[in-house]
């Protein structure tokens, strides 16, 4: 099988690293990543606790296609109680890092505790020792890396990091790795502050052995890959023009949630798509974009690499922004322009590298500069507060609340809250775009309803990862489904749900799913580990986690009244596009998902579901 | 009659020069003109005419060839794409 079958656990209160063998019979039910790591969380930790406490625990996780020769076969994620929600967070990244860890031998590292001083974790296979990191504390993820990869004389190692953003707790703070991917959501990066863990950085020459029968792993990932390669999205679409070439598509179907969600459509959409990345500027005569990037292992490449103009306004007094860097992907072009009303290229590149280098999420922090903009327009907030003009549209601002956000300093400690805290503070609460406290991204549930159900019921917060229905609603994969019905949508939700969680468990990334089905993944995994792996069984296991997720949140102290979307989404009817007068029709959807998925009225798995899926 | 027409991602390339910065054109046509007939005389690869929205609403392929246009529609077409 393709576990290491290992698992490290760092007690960072006594400074402690012990290995300890991976349940194997919890394999069998959770498979790996998501679902695994899920388990020990549910097993290990009290739902109630504090997120930012010594008790809660941080694990990062990969999956036993991570490390192996599966396309995309890189991919970790960060579980924990997640601080800006107070609901189960996991968070999933590609890049090289978690490769590295299953490399080193490792399938999972369990963080507990707290460390009495700041420090990160070194990790060359067997070998673990922490190590201080005083004089990391109050750097960027970028000058950590740097300064890791220096001091162990070793370029190749890999490492996850925090920013300033994840040691002031900023509520959404990520974990970045390989400078400029990261486990996003949720708030991953405050816990590991919180624990004073600045850094993992992990060597693996060890390798990943395991595999149950090589000789049908290669065919097996030889075919996938070849689905990948043959599928127009997958093999064309994706490599040249990434996730942004959406930013023209949903504001066309008028779902594009523009200056916070007041309308659907933004104006100055085209100005920040995929395909003004690809111009060359009137300026320097080069195209923001220069290439595309991989992860490890991915025959998809969908990663964009860009430079923004050495004189730009934003950067002209600041080489260090000069290089090639990771570039805008549709959710932060949506989340830092659109849902602001900016419409400067070049100033939404500038914000997405300040979110790397510090480690926020852009999506929640451009939705609450959204939030922001909107009570400044109102006169809620004044400039002498926030310490610049901010009406809708203002580049400037933008960038100058990322600043004061990554560094910790005046009105940036209240964006540091999200848009739910900070709309709450100063008196508006129908300001904040989000669900269980999280902000929602880049689909507006007025133009495409499946995403009001996908967000309202997503058990981390509004997030359109967990089960994006969008590429039924809007592109036709698997079939074209109608964006504007509400009928069928809690059957799809569902569905979508319970195969993106078996996903997040395998190590490969969500974005196959353009081509692949769970039956192009069983397969592999069957090949790869013990257990008789099936589409069924895939599919089941996606929908055990499902329930398990949401029984923690239930043990939380969340209910079904946080199963709701923003006022605005619900009684706000869209301005313009064919979703025009139309407000979400979440009321009606939700009582028909719990329906489906076997819980009762109040959103509670029944007895019977429970003993269905073994929990 | 006056329509627009959108091309984007690959599909740009059929556009001629001074439109594609806006990836839009805007269309003399005749009146009862179908979305199907303009695919045609733009001679688009049918395997790159995968998302066809006329103002925003998705017209399915069985429905391309007789969906006639009226005075200012937007007719918008994307290769297979997708996103996250
Ligand atoms: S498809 Fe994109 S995000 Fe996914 S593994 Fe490949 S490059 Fe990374």
């Amino acid at each position: 099988m393709a576990w290491a079958k290992k698992i490290l656990r760092v007690n960072l209160s006594k400074g402690t690293c012990a290995s300890e063998p991976l349940n194997m019979e919890w394999a069998q039910q959770y498979l790996g990543q998501r679902g695994l790591a899920t388990k020990y969380l549910v097993a290990e930790t009290d739902p109630k606790v504090d997120p930012l406490s010594p008790d809660n625990k941080l694990i990062m996780t990969t999956g036993p296609l991570t490390g192996t020769m599966a396309s995309t076969g890189g991919r970790y994620s960060v579980v924990t109680k997640g601080p800006l929600t107070g609901a189960i967070a996991c968070s999933n990244s590609g890049g090289y890092f978690g490769a590295e860890l299953k490399m080193a031998g490792w399938d999972m590292i369990i963080f507990e505790g707290k460390s009495p001083k700041p420090v990160y974790l070194w990790l060359e296979n067997d070998k673990a020792e922490l190590r201080d990191a005083s004089h990391l504390w109050g750097t960027t993820t970028w000058h950590t890396e740097e300064t890791i990869k220096a001091a162990h004389q070793d370029p190749q190692i890999r490492i996850a990091s925090i920013g300033r953003a994840g040691e002031n707790g900023v509520l959404y703070a990520c974990v970045v790795n390989d400078l400029h991917r990261a486990a996003g959501r949720s708030g991953v990066g405050a816990v590991m502050g919180s624990k004073n863990l600045k850094a993992v950085a992990v060597r693996g020459t060890v390798g990943v052995g395991n595999v149950r029968d090589f000789k049908a792993f290669l065919q097996a990932t030889t075919a996938a890959k070849k689905v990948l390669a043959d599928n127009a999205v997958t093999g064309q679409g994706l490599p040249k023009f990434g996730t942004q070439v959406l930013m023209n598509v949903i504001n066309e179907v008028g779902a594009l949630p523009t200056r916070n969600a007041n309308d659907v459509q933004f104006e100055g959409a085209r100005k920040i798509s995929a395909e003004a990345m690809h111009e060359k500027r009137p300026t320097d005569g080069k195209a923001n974009l220069i290439t595309n990037a991989a992860c490890f292992g991915c025959t998809i490449a969908c990663g964009r690499v860009s430079q923004v103009d050495k004189t730009h306004w934003s950067v002209v007094n600041n080489p260090k922004y000069w290089g090639a860097t990771g570039g805008l992907e549709y959710e932060n072009a949506w989340s830092l322009g659109a849902a602001n009303g900016v419409d400067d290229l070049e100033a939404l590149t500038v914000a997405n590298m300040i979110c790397n280098e510090d480690g926020m999420d852009p999506i929640t922090f451009g939705a609450t500069v959204g939030a922001v903009m909107e009570m400044y327009q109102m006169g809620v907030l004044k400039k002498e507060q926030i310490g610049i003009e901010s009406p809708f549209g203002s580049a400037q601002a933008l960038l100058e609340m990322a600043h004061m956000t990554a560094e910790g300093r005046g009105f940036g400690k209240e964006l540091a809250l999200g848009s739910a805290r900070l709309t709450k503070k100063y008196g508006h609460p129908e300001l904040s775009m989000t669900v269980k406290g999280q902000e929602f991204p880049a689909y507006d549930p007025r133009g495409i309803q499946g995403m009001g159900l996908t967000y309202a019921t997503s058990n981390r917060g509004a997030c359109h990862l967990r089960s994006y229905t969008v590429a039924s609603e809007i592109l036709g994969v698997p079939v074209k489904t109608d964006p504007l019905a509400t009928d069928g949508k809690p059957d799809l939700v569902k569905a979508f749900q319970d195969a993106t969680a078996a996903f997040d468990s395998s190590g490969t990334c969500i974005f196959t799913t353009f081509a692949w089905t769970l039956g192009d993944l069983a397969p592999q995994l069957d090949a790869a580990c013990e257990g008789g792996w099936t589409l069924e069984r895939l599919a089941e296991v996606g929908e055990r986690i499902w329930n398990m997720e949401r029984q923690y949140n239930l043990a939380a102290g969340l209910t079904a009244k946080d199963d709701d979307l923003p006022k605005r989404l619900k009684t706000e009817p869209a301005k313009t596009g064919p979703a025009k007068g139309m407000v979400s029709g979440i009321d009606k959807m939700i009582p028909e998902y719990y329906k489906v998925r076997g819980w009762t009225t109040e959103g509670v798995p029944t007895k019977d579901t429970m003993k269905r899926l073994g929990l | 009659m006056r329509v627009t027409f959108k091309l984007y991602a690959m599909l740009a390339d059929h556009l001629p020069d001074e439109a594609r910065r806006t990836n839009a054109l805007d269309l003399e046509v005749p009146p009862g003109r179908t979305v199907g007939q303009v695919i045609d005389e733009f001679n688009l690869p049918p395997k790159l005419v995968h998302l066809v929205l006329v103002n925003g609403n998705y017209i399915q392929p069985g429905d391309r060839a007789g969906r006639a246009l009226a005075e200012g529609d937007v007719l918008a077409i994307w290769p297979p794409i997708a996103g996250g």
